[in-house]
């Protein structure tokens, strides 16, 4: 019976993949017919690989029934996946059935910001851009020629415009993401969080995430022991205004008025100092400063920052105790995204002083010191030497960016300063949607002289290139190795599973052969990947064949907690933790942290927040088509009590308008209880504007589009986003 | 306050089931309105009406026949996976009112022809010489023919019940969830089989009588529809919001003016009128009757759809 | 005999869907529609709000009209583990089964049969969980025989509070949520 069953599913299974019934997810992209005919290979293959949905590069393994790719599921072996992907990495097939993608190379054959393009050849896309660089390097030097890269797939394009001669690379990691974060850390550790985070949230008995939606953004390991507390009963802590899912596991929830976290955090410090609960000894024996520090903080009481929070001073008592109760097992997240408010590394400098009079960093359940394999690069001819300063901050005018700064390439694009960028590489990033103020991004890009961009979408970015490069997805190819700083050493394998539908090929291919016709082809001594990965890892003792069949291959573990006998030391002046920061006051900014008040939204307009959706990544995945089935449009959250006051409904549209009058795609309301009355939320990455994006065009409301202002952080150049208000327009209704 | 957010979004399920249309509504009516057929032209045929006409015997037979295929042909449209249509034949599962109804509407179908054998007229009379000679032995068993008509009024009260029964046994739709249902539907089923008889019937006496059975057809149903509402007025709170859809939700303004006023109230009082010669008999009444029935189906149909647990 | 069930524990669930997509690619569940879907059952007013998350899908009742009602016996009780399941083939599409669910459970498959949930019963026959089970990433989701007194699911059910979909529709649903 039950034989008959399993043969009776496979069929009526497989019936569901060839007939070509409109309906079908997998039935209508053209790669599920083209695939098995290049791949003959009968029944299921499961190739291990790892995920690139997003950058927390989880251990999975595809199958392929058939020769068509069926399913990614968790590598088991792997550390951070744990043997489950969160859903985006288990949408990840719809990346390579998107029939929406990129397929050939093009050319743009009118002013840029119009779409009209040929198609060309590889040999004809890479001549075209060869000729530019050389024009560039011949006018302005090799330094005039910028990237942006976001993910481990930019390190071979990186490795060519070395070798060409660019200085000038960043990633919107930094000064759109988490760079105040990793600088208020390093300010007061002498080490940044990191990617993956170094938080110990499983053996956390008190976790605080302010803001921190861990449920909705699915940094899977995070999230998986997020699951892991709750289940044992941590106490949680959430300040959000919006009552995110995090929230509803907290025990507390605070749903803090936006912007003033610095004060709520000051206050908790100051019940913790006050009331002498903070690790004494711990504090005695790494602490560097805290009298002045204890000096700095004793007047922000609760009662002071209740008016600022609209937190009550009984609530922030009954949570500074809380945490302090469960010390040193306490973990005041440091979040991820902190461009938030153009204060934030002093904010994320304060969660840090938190953790560090709680005791928990180097502690279980607070943060651990990550460890790795040591895996040898490989061994490239010496890159050109270039005497011109980068161009993102020049002078040091953000004096404690430990990276480069997005923003700042863009806005020495515009002016020329200190010298003219005549040239972009965009590399896995969807810099319309990743920058804030999308009109200085487009002003850059009319000052260039070429514009490349690899993707794997038309995204739009790919909309203002002079070339487009298709991209193979990460389940079509080779990447460079995952040697990740984690709990445990271990490195990781991403190999193709599939092939490509149509002419796409892998970022180390595109780098190697325009490195090839830019004469550079001794940069390159390896044949091809598999030489170059192979080579890596006989440098370190490891078998390529083992990590193909297996994806990871893991190292002896190594001590992560100073109680065993990982080093306490602290890359600080002082080599201690710095709750009082000479370097700070040195450069003139506050040794302590010092709160401001933010400005309020005008009457009758709301602070703009955005945040995730468990279910997609940033702008990419919205074509993906069994992520846009889970969720495809976004909703902007307003207030229960003021939709109905406004007379909106859920499900009606509107439109947002900023407060320079820049108005958004229409986009349905949410009227909920789940957020403050003075801010509305959406998702971001939606709103898509490219109509190459079939199924995503103008599809919801994009928050970068109206984040026309940003509060730059003095500290590190960061790009706090929070800082526009919008009012609602009701959409007239119409078919 | 409450705040459900449900991510499912499947056709025809969400946000509110919608999984019949036109199709089930005109069949639960047809098979309704040949029930009724039945029910009157068996009671004909006991009273010995074929020996004086044969429009009741033998017409209203052949007409239910092309009706009742018409209402199998909506179901049929309706179905989803057509080709297997045959499987319903294939075996018969009690638990399901479906089945029943499969099954019984397979044994209509003789019932119904040899109805139509108990007096052939005249114009079709050696045109099959079969069915001349069936006719002829028919005749010499008036015993047979009394328990023809029986079966005819057995088969369509049954008919007539399983229209209702076959809604009532959701019990996941509340509007749906009543034992009166099945009552409405046949005495709903009755009434408009008198005024269609009515309507088209050249025999005065049949005419007037039926004219006079619809009215205690139509009264009855009023009686009816009172238990069936209030039945789920009295019942559990989705029952309540269930019914309220009719009352005086979104289904209320044809409920009332439809159902009610023009489907029974209005055509009660012009065929009492009729009857007592106060007015000319018009084919007005019977047709409100009609349209008011075939309404009723849609109405419970898509209301009880709508309807639903929490 | 086994009798399978579900205890979901809605303490973990995170609400992310993942076991969502997951039965999407494991049952190639078409575009458009949901062998599974999460709910957000939210009370209360803000900022005193308490929100559950759940996942749900067909509950497999002991006592299912969808199979009571089925005229051609295509909804049918599993002999293993008493899953509810449909064989396509004998489906004629008549959407009573669909209309039969308080649960909305079902839905007509664009190739004109009735589907839902299987339990995965492809999967739990060769000794795997369910692709919803295996996937989740808070580990929230247990599959198991709720007869059996040492089982994963009994033993949780025995030791936390926990309440069924519509219990007074009386259709004795064997998916259990941990609160
Ligand atoms: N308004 C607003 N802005 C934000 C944020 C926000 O929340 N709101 N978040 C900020 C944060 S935290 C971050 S980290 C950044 C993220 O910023 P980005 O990393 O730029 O994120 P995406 O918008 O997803 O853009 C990624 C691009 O890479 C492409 N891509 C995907 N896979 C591949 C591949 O395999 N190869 C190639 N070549 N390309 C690929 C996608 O199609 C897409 O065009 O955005 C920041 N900017
Ligand atoms: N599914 C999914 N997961 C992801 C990503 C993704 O694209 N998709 N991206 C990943 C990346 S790169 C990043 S950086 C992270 C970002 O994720 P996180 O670092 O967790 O979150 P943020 O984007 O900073 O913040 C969003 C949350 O902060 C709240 N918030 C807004 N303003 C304030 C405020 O003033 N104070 C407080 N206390 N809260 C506020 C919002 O209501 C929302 O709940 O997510 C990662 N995880
Ligand atoms: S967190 Fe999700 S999307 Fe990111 S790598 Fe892991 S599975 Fe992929
Ligand atoms: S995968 Fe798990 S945590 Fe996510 S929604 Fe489903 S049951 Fe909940
Ligand atoms: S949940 Fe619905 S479909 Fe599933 S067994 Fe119960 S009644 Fe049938
Ligand atoms: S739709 Fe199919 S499974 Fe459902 S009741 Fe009808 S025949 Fe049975
Ligand atoms: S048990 Fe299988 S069929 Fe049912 S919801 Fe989970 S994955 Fe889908
Ligand atoms: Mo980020």
């Amino acid at each position: 019976m039950s034989e008959l069953n399993r043969r009776k599913f496979l069929k009526i299974s497989a019936a569901t993949v060839t007939v070509a019934s409109g309906a079908a997810a997998f039935a209508k992209s053209p790669a599920a017919q083209t695939a098995p005919a290049k791949r003959a290979a009968k029944g299921v293959q499961r190739i291990p690989t790892y995920c690139d949905i997003c950058f927390w590069k989880c251990g999975a393994i595809a199958s392929v029934r058939d020769g068509v790719l069926w399913k990614v599921e968790g590598n088991p072996a792997d550390p951070l996946s744990r043997g489950r992907l969160c859903p985006r990495g288990t949408g990840g097939v719809g990346a390579h059935f998107d029939p929406d993608r990129l397929k050939r190379p093009l050319i743009r054959r009118s002013d840029r910001g119009r779409e009209v393009w040929a198609e060309v050849s590889w040999d004809e896309a890479f001549a075209y851009i060869a000729n530019k660089m050389h024009a560039i390097k011949a006018t302005y030097g090799p330094e005039s020629v910028a990237m942006f890269a976001h993910g481990i797939g930019g390190n071979f394009l990186k490795h060519t415009l070395k070798a060409y001669g660019a200085t000038n690379f960043a990633a919107p990691s930094f000064a759109q993401c988490r760079g105040p974060r990793d600088v208020g850390f390093k300010l007061t550790f002498g080490e940044d969080v990191g990617s993956p985070e170094r938080t110990d949230i499983k053996n956390a008995q008190c976790l605080v995430l302010i803001g921190s939606h861990l449920g909705e953004n699915m940094h899977n390991t995070q999230v998986q022991e997020f699951a892991e507390a709750v289940g044992h009963g941590a106490t949680i802590i959430v300040a959000d205004p919006r009552f995110s899912v995090a929230a509803s596991k907290a025990k507390y929830y605070l749903p803090i008025k936006p912007g003033t976290d610095l004060a709520l955090v000051l206050a908790w410090m100051n019940v913790i100092v006050a009331e002498g609960l903070y690790d004494k000894e711990y504090v005695a024996k790494y602490g560097f400063g805290f009298e002045q520090f204890a000096a700095s903080i004793a007047t922000y009481t609760p009662e002071w920052a209740y008016p600022e929070t609209g937190i009550e001073p009984d609530i922030i008592r009954a949570t500074a105790r809380e945490m302090a109760k469960h010390k040193p097992a306490t973990l005041v997240h440091p979040g991820r995204h902190a461009a938030w408010y153009g204060d934030d590394s002093q904010r994320s400098r304060a969660v840090a002083l938190l953790n560090a009079l709680l005791g928990s960093w180097g502690r279980k359940g607070g943060f651990y010191a990550p460890v790795s394999m040591s895996v040898p690069g490989y061994p490239y001819p010496a890159y050109p030497t270039s005497t011109k300063p980068k161009v993102d901050n020049p002078d040091g005018r953000y004096p404690f960016a430990h990276e480069a700064i997005t923003t700042g390439i863009r806005e020495a694009t515009i002016t020329g300063e200190p010298y003219p960028v005549k040239g972009w590489f965009v590399y896995a990033t969807n810099l319309i949607h990743a920058l804030p103020n999308e009109a200085e991004t487009i002003k850059a890009i009319q000052n260039l002289d070429l514009l490349v961009v690899v993707d794997v979408i038309p995204s739009e970015i790919a909309g203002w290139a002079d070339v487009v490069l298709p991209e193979s997805v990460y389940l079509e190819r080779y990447d460079d190795l995952n040697v990740e700083w984690f709990r445990e050493p271990f490195v990781a394998l991403r190999q193709p599973v599939v092939d490509a539908p149509d002419e796409q090929k892998p970022n180390w291919w595109m780098a190697k052969k325009l490195a090839e016709t830019l004469g550079l082809a001794h940069y390159y001594p390896w044949k091809d990947i598999e030489e170059y990965l192979g080579h890596r890892l006989a440098g370190a003792g490891l078998s390529f064949d083992e990590l193909k069949q297996k994806g990871i291959i893991p190292g002896a573990p190594q001590p992560i907690f100073f109680d065993e006998g990982a080093p306490a030391e602290f890359a600080t002046p002082s080599g201690k933790i710095e709750f009082y920061s000479l370097q700070l006051q040195t450069a003139g900014f506050d040794p302590v942290p010092v709160y401001t008040r933010p400005a309020e939204p005008p009457p009758g307009a709301f602070r703009l927040i955005s945040g995730r959706s468990p279910v997609h990544t940033f702008s990419r995945t919205q074509s993906n088509r069994v992520l846009s089935d889970m969720m495809d449009e976004n909703e902007v959250w307003i207030n229960a009590d003021m939709a109905r006051r406004m007379d909106l409904r859920s499900g009606d549209y509107v439109r947002l308008k900023n407060q320079d009058a820049v108005v958004s795609n229409r986009v349905r309301v949410k009227a909920t209880e789940r957020i403050r009355p003075d801010c509305v939320f959406m998702v971001h990455g939606f709103g898509h504007t490219s109509r190459g994006l079939k199924h995503a065009y103008q599809k919801g409301a994009s928050d970068a589009h109206l984040i026309t202002r940003y509060a730059t952080d003095p500290l590190m150049g960061g790009t706090g986003m929070n800082v526009n208000f919008v009012t609602i327009e009701p959409e007239a209704a119409h078919g | 306050m409450q705040e459900l957010t449900i991510t499912r979004h499947n056709e025809l399920i969400d946000p509110l089931l919608h999984i019949w249309s036109w199709q089930i509504p005109v069949y639960l009516f047809l098979g309704g309105l040949v029930a009724g057929i039945m029910i009157i032209s068996g009671w004909f045929v006991l009273q010995g009406r074929y020996k004086h006409t044969t429009f009741s015997t033998f017409y209203l037979p052949h007409i239910s026949l092309v009706l009742l295929s018409l209402g199998m042909g909506a179901l049929f449209l309706d179905l989803e996976h057509k080709l297997y249509f045959w499987r319903l034949f294939t075996t018969f599962q009690w638990t399901a009112p479906m089945s029943w109804g499969s099954w019984l509407l397979l044994t209509i179908y003789p019932a119904l022809w040899v109805n139509t054998l108990i007096r052939i007229p005249e114009r079709f009379q050696g045109k099959i010489p079969l069915f001349d000679r069936l006719s002829a032995e028919l005749n010499k068993r008036p015993t047979l023919i009394k328990n023809i008509g029986i079966a005819n009024m057995l088969l369509g009260t049954l008919l007539g019940m399983y229209t209702g029964v076959l809604l009532s046994s959701f019990a996941a739709r509340p509007l749906w969830n009543s034992a009166m249902l099945w009552m409405l539907f046949l005495v709903s089923g009755l009434s408009a089989a008198a005024a269609f008889v009515h309507l088209i019937t050249t025999d005065v006496y049949e005419r007037v009588l039926l004219a006079k059975a619809d009215n205690a057809f139509l009264t009855l149903e009023l009686f009816v529809f009172g238990g069936f509402l209030t039945g789920l007025l009295t019942s559990s709170r989705v029952h309540v919001e269930a019914v309220r859809l009719l009352l005086d939700g979104p289904y209320a303004p044809v409920f009332w003016v439809f159902v009610i006023g023009l489907g029974i109230v209005v055509p009660l009082i012009v065929q009492l009128l009729a009857v007592n010669h106060k007015v000319k008999h018009t084919p007005v009444a019977p047709i409100l009757v009609l349209a008011g029935g075939l309404t009723l189906r849609f109405v419970i149909v898509y209301a009880g759809q709508f309807s639903h647990w929490t | 005999m086994a009798r399978f069930g579900m205890v979901i524990d809605t303490v973990r669930c995170v609400g992310c869907m993942d076991c969502v997509v997951a039965c999407k690619t494991e049952n190639q569940v078409p575009e458009g529609f949901n062998r599974d879907w999460i709910a957000y059952d939210v009370k209360g007013t803000f900022p005193t709000l308490h929100m559950e998350s759940r996942s749900e899908r067909c509950n497999h009742c002991d006592n299912p009209p969808c199979v009571s009602c089925c005229p051609t016996s295509a909804s049918h009780v599993h002999d293993v583990g008493g899953v509810v399941l449909v064989d396509y083939d004998k489906c004629i599409g008549c959407k009573g089964c669909v209309a039969s669910c308080p649960y909305g459970a079902r839905f007509i498959h664009p190739d004109g049969y009735a589907d839902k949930c299987t339990f995965c019963i492809h999967r739990v026959e060769q000794g795997l969980q369910p692709a919803c089970v295996a996937v989740c990433p808070t580990h929230c989701m247990h599959f198991g025989d709720l007869d059996d007194p040492n089982s994963d699911v009994s033993r949780l059910l025995a030791s936390r509070n926990h309440h069924t979909l519509l219990p007074e529709a009386g259709t004795k649903p064997r998916i259990f949520y941990l609160t």
